[in-house]
């Protein structure tokens, strides 16, 4: 048996730190599930915030456009509350779904931190986020002409380059 | 007074996540079914947790999804599709066999036959080189035995 041979499990035990503390540390362990991209935006219907009859998102929505899930109660939706005003701004037409909320303070969050929605829809019971297999709020998707799910992006909107990438996804699924 | 800690520490420990009782199915065969699926569904937040023992409020909804199929006459294969749809492999706690899950199943076995087949090559090789021994002698070693026999050396005789 050749000697060097004993010094064989260090190497591999070195080059298993290696590869955790270059690759694994540096990377999120969250899972992003992306299962119904690709897919026609599932039918959710809800009456809208300002009240009326129920109508479905689909109807609504009138693609290029994106579809926003977001509650009062949710800490991240305040934080990018400012990139859906940029994203308006910048001509996107965005969709809100409340989930899980009363409409008074679903009403009260967009009069404190900015109504960038061309309409609300008032999801009581939050099916929108178990249809769009969303994993928390806030989700924003991009829907096509066609009423189809191209992108979404998972957790809040948190800098310019988040705002950028939707903007091209939307350009993309004119 | 230590059996009563354990029994304690194991009530705390199998204590799922309550759902309120009125929620419950009617037909308790129905209800051990829904309670059988939980288990074997991920919690979508909580990364590494089934519904069946998540707190948090999307585990609830999928319970009560779950419930609300098996009303309606789902079966476990329909209410699981129902799920893969919208959250795809991570949502079953025992993923798919596929495309994007082969290397998942197969690197174990794949592991314990390269092992194997190596152990068995390497048997095969040292057997394969202990052989020589077993081979008959040759002419020289044979007269030099025979002479051995024949007139053994001393000390060997008495």
């Amino acid at each position: 048996m050749k000697r060097w041979l004993v010094f064989l499990p260090l190497v591999f035990l070195l080059a298993a730190i290696a590869l955790f503390g270059l690759y694994a540390l540096g990377r999120s362990t969250r899972v992003e599930p992306n299962a119904t991209v690709g897919k026609p935006m599932p039918e959710v219907t809800a009456p809208p915030l300002e009240g009326g009859p129920p109508m479905t998102l689909s109807s609504q929505v009138q693609g290029p456009a994106l579809v926003n899930l977001f509650a009062s109660w949710c800490a991240p939706c305040v934080y990018e509350a400012p990139y859906l005003d940029k994203l308006k701004a910048r001509g996107a037409r965005i969709v809100g779904v409340a989930q899980k909320d009363q409409p008074a303070k679903t009403a009260a969050f967009l009069s404190r931190w900015g109504d960038p929605f061309a309409l609300v829809l008032d999801d009581r019971e939050g099916k929108a986020t178990i249809d769009f297999g969303a994993t928390g709020l806030p989700e924003t998707f991009v829907i096509d002409s066609k009423g189809v799910i191209v992108a979404k992006h998972t957790g809040p909107l948190e800098n310019d380059a988040h705002v950028e990438a939707l903007l091209a996804a939307l350009e993309k699924a004119d | 007074m230590i059996r009563r800690a354990l029994a304690l520490i194991a009530a705390a420990v199998l204590l799922t996540a309550a759902d309120d009782p009125k929620d419950y199915l009617k037909d308790p065969a129905q209800e051990e079914r829904a309670r059988s699926l939980f288990e074997q569904i991920r919690c979508v937040v909580c990364q590494n947790e089934s519904i069946a023992a998540s707190e948090a409020d999307i585990a609830h909804d999928v319970r009560m999804l779950i419930r609300e199929q098996i009303a309606a006459g789902r079966t476990d294969k329909e209410i699981k599709q129902h799920l893969y749809d919208r959250w795809g492999d991570f949502i079953l706690l025992r993923p798919r066999f596929g495309a994007r899950t082969a290397l998942l199943w197969i690197t174990p076995f794949a592991i314990v036959l390269i092992g194997g087949g190596l152990i068995f090559l390497r048997r095969r090789d040292t057997e394969a080189g202990a052989a020589p021994a077993e081979t008959e002698l040759s002419a020289a070693e044979l007269k030099a035995l025979k002479q051995l026999q024949n007139n053994p050396p001393d000390k060997l005789a008495q």
